[in-house]
């Protein structure tokens, strides 16, 4: 600039050059991803990634963090970071259609974790009920490395017609810049700085740094917006979140190569007193900034009361290239809006941690046998992190908009388009104890479980967003996580041709007891040509043969305890590194699946996550309320895997599907099956889930331990049970 | 057959009921919360949602909108109205309906599919079922814990103004009532949202058989 910035221009800096508006840690790493492909309308750079459906339909999905506010204000918190992705998906022109919540909380067994817990989930179905848009899907994890430092990632899809797509570049020098939505207050002052520190003692005094959401402002700013579209009158769109007025008008600018000038007394405020550089950063909730023609102005406004929001001309597109601040005509800061845009790039060093050459192998000879399978399966049914979500979802409402057609419970939620045979299938995935022990390997598994969940129901899938939850990258290891595992999902995007369209990224996320396990997120889009031809986990008719899919036990993808949801649930232990994922069985196998549901031979499809085969069988004789015995071609003295029950049963592999069908469709499937290993394990039936004298537990055992309240006051607490 | 369907500030359910309309048959019209009339709609849907937000008491401040004049001389004129949801709520806060909805017992938001059953099909929105028909029906709602005094809810029951009845109750609601007629038995609130399983692409059109009564009703 040739001089020092004053204070304003400096507020200014701050909140833009800060972690979560510059990257500043992660832009480098960011460019590993791939981020083009076919179906690809809109890649990273804009509020929202989009990709075409088919028919001129198309998707603007994004994922994005809330972890540090729902950190000292759980339910502001979570309100808002759905609020703040609804709007991202807004600014594209889109109508939201669905939300999905990927959620990681420390054990239960702490009253700050339950509090968190239970006012997040409040938190995420108190706004997102009220707005209107269903709540369809979404994952919660708990292990002791989130405890007081939960991860909050909402993610946002919204419909739109191709052709209407809108951007966020302020064109036409003396167009006029519209704020629109509520007014302007002191809340969240600096919330983007406070995002990019790590939490301590002091982030409870923070509280204030947290916004306040408001519903019921957000349901009539999409409508405002989406009819104002309609009526062609903006040029451009963008809403308002981290950094408030100054991110939005500086991005504005900096991408359409103009100057924006705002005049700060012009903004509606909520409270008196409040100084120019307070109205630029202050980050009060259900706000877009629109650039709109002059001769537009006067509709614009009046389609904002129609809404009943405020709506304000503050200021106006100018030709200079500056964020120009003015109040009562005086200009109090000038700074080029492209800086401001750009922040600068730390690159550093990448070095391996220590800690990783000192993860213990395991030994599976030190590891006592269980003697009673039943139990061993009921204790991992109930436990936190493989029980029914229905406490959670149940909270939600997922059906508003009635174009839910799988509702939360199985692999990935499914929507159709009304009036087409379109629709498209959604799921978010994260594996950070994986990725902790392994943080390439973990990376590309996170992607895999994403594509072969979309799989499962049968959609193609076509592209990622991700949000990348880590510690300080200031810390090596922190670091080294973060490349590793860029590194690891970038692969698999590459092998899936799933790139990578949105994201975000929030760093620093450690308290006193150390950094959260190192999380990437997954939210994965796939479409459907006939939505009617689409599958779910549960069982839907006696007598179905059940064939396990995947390569043979006994070659190099066998399944492993290495990991595990059993040796840390069961033994409590995290020890070993999970088998690296095999990316193009992976693809082969998803892919194969995908073809029988959509030729309409398969409409059961489950796929082997955490907890193995069992916990797979489990699910789907839970779902569907029907029995299942195995038998079929699979001996007893095979499901012992290395002799041993605990690894046939519950150890985890990846490229691995179970699959329903019956008997009359059998040939089919065997003609579909060439060129695949599978093996014809069982039949369903009756009301018990029975494999030789390993298992045998009724419905009623199962649903007893599997229905958890996970909100109850004595609920069992992480790690052992009972 | 046109059919109206109220939209207040925060209502979101609008939509899906006006899907359900046409779905029905029927011709949809929007009702704006500022129309000063109904456009001569022949019956009326006051669609679920926040209308307001919510705030002060579901459906306290939607009573005062300006469409709710002559939407409460419609139904005093006998024509068919029905309220979903926060409609039920709205139509309870402007006295059309008796009793009120209190917070569900759970204190929880609560989605769901429950069973209910049809108690009478003497009310414009009914006459197409059975008594004792069953019905799946979605539930999504915050406040429907169903509340009347005593002679109130021996009222409703003897004159046999109980319309849907939870099979299994999802809120704590009194005689596990999910739907109440008024005295005219034109007026109906219910918390289940029969436009959500309106179409068999989402697996039920279950609440058709509900919502199509009107045109039997009416003889269309």
């Amino acid at each position: 600039m040739g001089r020092p910035p004053n204070f304003l221009e400096l507020s200014l800096f701050s909140v833009m050059w800060s972690e979560h508006c510059g990257y500043k840690n992660s832009r480098p790493l960011l460019k590993r991803f791939p981020n083009e492909g076919r179906r690809v309308l809109q890649g990273p750079g804009e509020n929202a990634g989009v990709v075409s459906l088919g028919d001129g339909w198309a998707l603007a999905f994004k994922m994005e963090s809330h972890n540090h506010p729902s950190a000292v204000e759980p339910y502001e918190g979570a309100a808002t970071g759905v609020g703040g992705i609804i709007r991202d998906i807004l600014a594209m022109g889109a109508r939201p259609v669905a939300l999905l919540d990927s959620l990681r909380f420390g054990p239960l067994d702490e009253e700050r974790n339950r509090y968190l817990f239970r006012e997040v989930v409040r938190g995420i179905g108190g706004y997102g009920n009220a707005v209107g848009v269903p709540t369809v899907g979404g994952e919660v994890e708990f292990a002791a490395a989130y405890s007081g430092n939960p991860l909050v990632n909402a993610m946002c899809v919204g419909l739109i017609r191709q052709e209407s797509l809108v951007r966020s570049r302020a064109t036409g020098e003396g167009n006029l810049v519209v704020l629109l939505g509520s007014k302007t207050g002191r809340d969240g002052i600096h919330g983007a700085t406070f995002a990019s520190d790590e939490l301590s003692e002091e982030s409870e005094s923070k509280r204030s740094n947290v916004q306040v959401g408001d519903p019921f402002c957000e349901k009539m700013l999409i409508e405002c917006c989406l009819k104002l579209l309609d009526e062609d009158l903006l040029v451009s769109l963008q809403d308002l979140g981290a950094a408030g007025l100054t991110s939005s008008a500086s991005e504005m600018a900096a991408s359409g190569g103009v100057g924006i000038e705002i005049e700060t007394e012009r903004v509606p405020l909520r409270e008196g007193g409040m100084e120019p550089w307070e109205v630029m950063i202050s980050e009060s909730q259900e706000r877009m900034l629109a650039v709109v023609e002059p001769e537009k102005a006067e509709a614009v406004l009046e389609m904002a009361e129609r809404y009943e929001l405020v709506g304000a001309v503050v200021g106006r597109v100018a030709g200079h290239g500056d964020l120009r601040v003015l109040h009562d005509g005086e200009v109090v800061g000038t700074v080029p809006a492209e800086h401001l845009a750009d922040a600068p790039v730390y690159e550093r060093e990448v070095v391996r941690p220590a800690y990783l050459d000192e993860i213990p192998g395991l030994d599976l000879d030190t590891l006592p046998e269980p003697e009673d399978y039943n139990e061993v399966l009921l204790e991992m049914l109930a436990h936190p992190n493989l029980c029914s979500r229905r406490s959670i979802y149940g909270q939600y409402d997922h059906e508003v908009g009635t174009d839910t057609v799988v509702v939360p419970g199985a692999d990935a939620a499914v929507m159709r388009i009304k009036g087409t045979t379109l629709g498209f299938a959604l799921t978010t995935d994260g594996r950070g104890r994986h990725c902790y022990l392994d943080p390439r390997g973990g990376g590309a598994a996170t992607v895999a479980e994403a594509y072969r969940n979309l799989s499962c129901v049968g959609a193609e899938p076509v592209a990622v967003t991700d949000c990348l939850n880590f510690g300080s990258p200031e810390k090596p290891d922190g670091y080294y996580q973060l490349s590793e595992c860029i590194e690891g999902m970038a692969r698999a995007c590459e092998v899936f041709q799933t790139p990578v369209v949105s994201g975000n990224v929030s760093l620093f996320n450690e308290t006193d007891r150390g950094a959260v396990y190192p999380t990437p997120t997954v939210g994965m889009v796939g479409v459907f040509e006939d939505v009617n031809r689409h599958a779910t986990p549960g069982f839907k008719r006696e007598g179905d043969m059940v064939i396990l899919v995947g390569e043979p036990i006994g070659e190099a993808r066998s399944p492993s305890l290495d990991g595990s949801e059993y040796l840390e649930i069961v033994h409590g232990k995290v020890a070993g590194i999970p088998p690296k994922p095999d990316l193009l069985a992976e693809k082969k196998y998803a892919d194969l699946i995908r073809t029988f549901v959509t030729s309409g031979i398969v409409d059961t499809v489950h796929d082997l996550a955490g907890g193995g085969e069992f916990l797979a069988l489990a699910e789907m004789v839970l779902a569907g309320g029907i029995g299942f015995e195995y038998g079929g071609e699979v001996e007893r003295g095979e499901l012992l895997y290395g002799g041993r029950g605990d690894a046939g049963l519950f150890g985890e592999r990846g490229a691995c599907f179970l699959v329903a069908v019956p008997e009359s469709r059998w040939d089919d499937l065997q003609d579909a099956l060439v060129g695949a290993a599978y093996d014809f394990i069982g039949y369903t039936g009756g009301d018990r889930f029975k494999a030789y004298d390993l298992i045998d537990l009724s419905l009623t055992e199962l649903r007893h331990a599997y229905e958890r309240d996970l909100f109850e006051r004595h609920a069992p607490e992480g790690g052992h049970i009972g | 057959m046109r059919i109206g369907v109220t939209v207040f500030p925060g209502s979101n359910c609008d939509r899906d009921a006006l899907y359900a309309v046409e779905r029905l048959g029927a011709e949809p019209v929007e009702l704006w919360h500022a129309d000063p009339d109904l456009k001569g709609v022949d019956a009326v849907i006051v669609p679920g949602g926040f209308s307001y937000g919510d705030y002060l008491r579901p459906g306290a401040i939607a009573r005062f909108a300006r469409v709710m004049g002559p939407l409460e001389r419609f139904a005093e004129e006998g024509g068919p109205v029905i309220g979903v949801c926060n409609g039920f709520q709205v139509l309870t806060e402007a006295h059309l309906l008796p009793g009120a909805l209190l917070r569900n017992t759970s204190m929880r938001f609560v989605c769901d599919r429950v069973r209910v059953r049809v108690e009478t099909n003497a009310t414009p929105w009914t006459a197409a079922l059975a008594p004792g028909d069953e019905l799946t029906l979605p539930v999504a709602h915050n406040e429907g814990n169903f509340f009347a005094d005593p002679e109130t809810l021996a009222r409703l029951e003897d004159e046999e103004r109980v319309v849907l009845r939870y099979l299994e109750n999802p809120n704590g609601s009194a005689n596990d009532i999910a739907g109440v007629c008024n005295e005219g038995r034109n007026v109906v609130g219910v918390m289940p949202h029969p436009e959500r399983v309106s179409d068999p692409a989402l697996g039920s059109d279950e609440g058709l058989r509900l919502l199509r009564s009107v045109l039997v009703g009416a003889g269309v």
